[in-house]
């Protein structure tokens, strides 16, 4: 019998995932967005590594390496993209960012 | 005293505490911190269940990279317009009210995930002990009799792709 | 040394091991660091043929604590505009890396007579994980918030410049820092510094800086300019200096505060020297091994923490010429020095030893074979306590 219940790590997962969700529809800076996709990103890498621990099997681990992985890029190339639109338009809200091309 | 247990919760009332106050926060630069103290809590989770290297390279990859990429573009971006960056408003009850929905169904529903789930495997203890180390990561990760070596080339070059593209993007004249 | 019985009295050692690792180490480098600034002090000044430190003490030896008096007594200035938090928490953020990264270096082997007559040698570290030095990467690259978060704070333009300019330097010289490391560890197949230090055994012909030869001083040198660049010390301590930026990231800092950035640095110096000293030149071993006829017994019978604190203290011996002699890199010179010379240099290195290493791996030494594993952490397991030992 498992120390903690995998159910548990389940459940906070969860919780992070939503913290997260709400993050993304309730904040106006888009750097705080991003990082509440961050956010959700490793809610899911913890259900990932504990399901892989309730199965013995490496491939939770797998998994993980390849989100982080691949968060890394993402996180980049989005920051890049932030720090673009900020230079051509003085204001990041958001609520005002909703046109292609001003 | 189920010590693992209670470890457990401490740690999780840290890391859910500091994701509610990575959304609640109205300055990014304190956002960002607190989802440094997030990712860390994750870390030591990630050592509780015996994944050590995912572990590391969580500290390493999440909290010494990705979050430092972030607070020098929020500070980079503050030179220019100091106040730009500051939420406006604090938030309502809303959210609240939706996370403490969220965490009720939870906690109503764990009887049903945990019956959903299979059984554990009873290899689970000693892969706890044993099945996180960088040797086994390392021999899953690069054997060709599994699937995981094509996905880790294409990741490579996802990544080269990655560094290519915000190279160009940051450029302000290419 | 001879070998310590397993029960002192009613006590087991084995287990304790750990936790006097923990007490040397901390207490160690808090308490080396006043002395390493007045070794730097007089080498300097000898190096630059002046007279140095003279009226504390004989020979200027109370200088530091001098200097650490007038820290603790100067008025402990709190600038209004600060972010308070952040500005209170910049100090600790810069110290606790670099007090933590010891925690994974084996700084000596005792022998241990255990109960049933067996002779055992077990490493003097805090936690022999199977993750050693990912854990002093990871430490690394925790650094850079001390001194961002400090830039930041001040409220200050200039902290701020100063704070981004050190912060970019770092994290520059971290990659071609990890590449030499993976180097280091592709020469010795394995992550944790135990078993680095035991496949270096035999006599410093086996030694990681002369392994794959050219390829392991190649190494070895990327890594000692790096581990320069990344305490910030001479000749890339251009952020910090005190004639660029006012002071660069800890110009609004006083007293306490300042002297708690000073240690860390120094902590920090420690820190990778101990990690240059443990991956590419033995550790604890001896550079004569047991099998030498005259010289081996003799010098084998030196406990090896002395070895371990002799070769570290070349290594700070190195930091301080450098000071003294090399003059100060311009700041795009050292970023392109970092992006375009070592991190090509790095890669190179890594892929020559990777290629080499497949074809021909050398074999371990039959010394480490008689060695037995220390008491080892686990990370988790079924009846101990989450993070807890056997």
């Amino acid at each position: 019998m498992l120390p903690v219940p995998t159910v548990y790590y389940l459940v906070l997962s969860g919780l992070l995932f939503t913290t997260g969700v709400i993050g993304v529809l309730v904040k106006r800076n888009p750097i705080v967005i991003f990082m509440c996709i961050e956010l959700m990103l490793n809610a899911v890498n913890l259900s990932f590594i504990a399901l892989g621990r309730h199965f013995a099997q490496i491939n939770g681990q797998m998994y993980v390496i390849f989100v982080m992985a691949v968060a890394a890029a993402e996180v980049a190339i989005g920051l890049g993209i932030i720090v673009n639109l900020f230079r051509q338009r003085e204001s990041i809200d958001i609520d005002e960012v909703n046109l292609m091309k001003f | 005293m189920n010590w693992p247990l209670i470890f457990f919760a401490i740690l999780a009332l840290l890391s859910v505490g500091s994701a509610i106050l990575v959304v609640a926060n109205q300055n990014p630069v304190r956002s960002a911190l607190f989802l440094v103290v997030n990712f860390f809590v994750l870390a030591v989770f990630y050592f509780t269940l015996g994944a050590e290297f995912i572990g590391a390279v969580q500290i390493i990859v999440y909290a010494g990279a990705i979050m430092v990429l972030f607070l020098f573009v929020i500070m980079l971006l503050n030179l220019g317009a100091p106040e730009a960056l500051r939420e406006r408003g604090k938030l309502g009850p809303a959210p609240a009210i939706v996370l403490a929905l969220v965490f009720l169904s939870l906690l109503g529903g764990v009887g049903a995930i945990d019956s959903g789930l299979r059984p554990v495997n009873p290899q689970a203890a000693t892969f706890m002990a044993t099945g996180g180390t960088p040797e086994k990561v390392g021999l899953a990760l690069f054997s060709p009799s599994l699937p995981w070596l094509f996905p880790f080339e294409v990741t490579s070059f996802l990544l080269l792709i990655g560094v290519v593209g915000a190279i160009i993007l940051a450029k302000r004249r290419i | 040394m001879p070998p310590i019985p397993q029960h002192i009295g009613p006590i087991d050692i084995v287990p304790l091991i750990p936790y006097l690792a923990i007490i040397v180490i901390l207490g160690f480098i808090l308490a080396i660091v006043p002395g390493l600034i007045w070794i730097e002090r007089v080498v300097i000044s000898l190096m630059q043929d002046r007279i140095g430190p003279n009226r504390v003490g004989p020979r200027g030896l109370l200088q530091t604590i001098a200097d650490g008096v007038k820290l603790f007594f100067k008025e402990d200035v709190q600038p209004v505009a600060v972010d308070k938090k952040i500005y209170y928490l910049a100090p600790v953020l810069s110290m606790i890396p670099a007090l933590a990264a010891g925690a994974t270096i084996p700084f000596a082997s005792i022998t241990v007579k255990m109960d049933n007559g067996t002779l055992r040698t077990l490493p003097m570290i805090v936690g022999d994980v199977s993750i050693g030095l990912l854990y002093v990467l990871a430490l690394a690259s925790l650094q850079v918030y001390g001194i961002v978060l400090a830039g930041w704070s001040s409220n200050n333009k200039y902290s701020l410049l100063g704070g981004l300019r050190s912060s970019a330097q770092i994290i520059s010289y971290e990659l071609a820092m990890s590449l030499a490391i993976m180097s280091g560890i592709l020469m010795c197949g394995s992550v944790n510094l135990v078993e680095i230090v035991h496949r270096q055994a035999g006599g410093f012909w086996n030694w990681n800086v002369l392994q794959f030869f050219p390829l392991g001083l190649i190494a070895t040198l990327v890594y000692m300019i790096a581990m320069v660049a990344e305490t910030n010390r001479a000749p890339f301590d251009l952020p910090e200096a005190e004639s660029e930026l006012i002071a660069g990231f800890h110009t609004e800092y006083s007293s306490m505060k300042f002297a708690m950035f000073f240690m860390g640095e120094y902590a920090a110096m420690l820190g990778v020297s101990g990690i240059a000293t443990t991956l590419w030149f033995g550790g604890w071993l001896s550079p004569i091994p047991l099998s030498v006829p005259v010289l081996g017994p003799v010098l084998t019978a030196v406990p090896s923490a002395v070895w371990f604190l002799l070769k570290m203290f070349v290594f700070f011996f190195g930091y301080v010429w450098l000071r003294a002699t090399l003059p100060r890199l311009r700041y795009d010179a050292l970023m392109a020095i970092g992006w375009k010379r070592m991190l090509p240099l790095s890669l190179v290195v890594l892929f020559g030893v990777a290629v080499w290493a497949t074809f021909r791996m050398p074999e371990p030494p039959a010394a480490a074979a008689q060695d037995q594993p220390g008491p080892r952490v686990r990370m988790a397991g079924p009846s101990s306590p989450a993070g807890g030992r056997p």
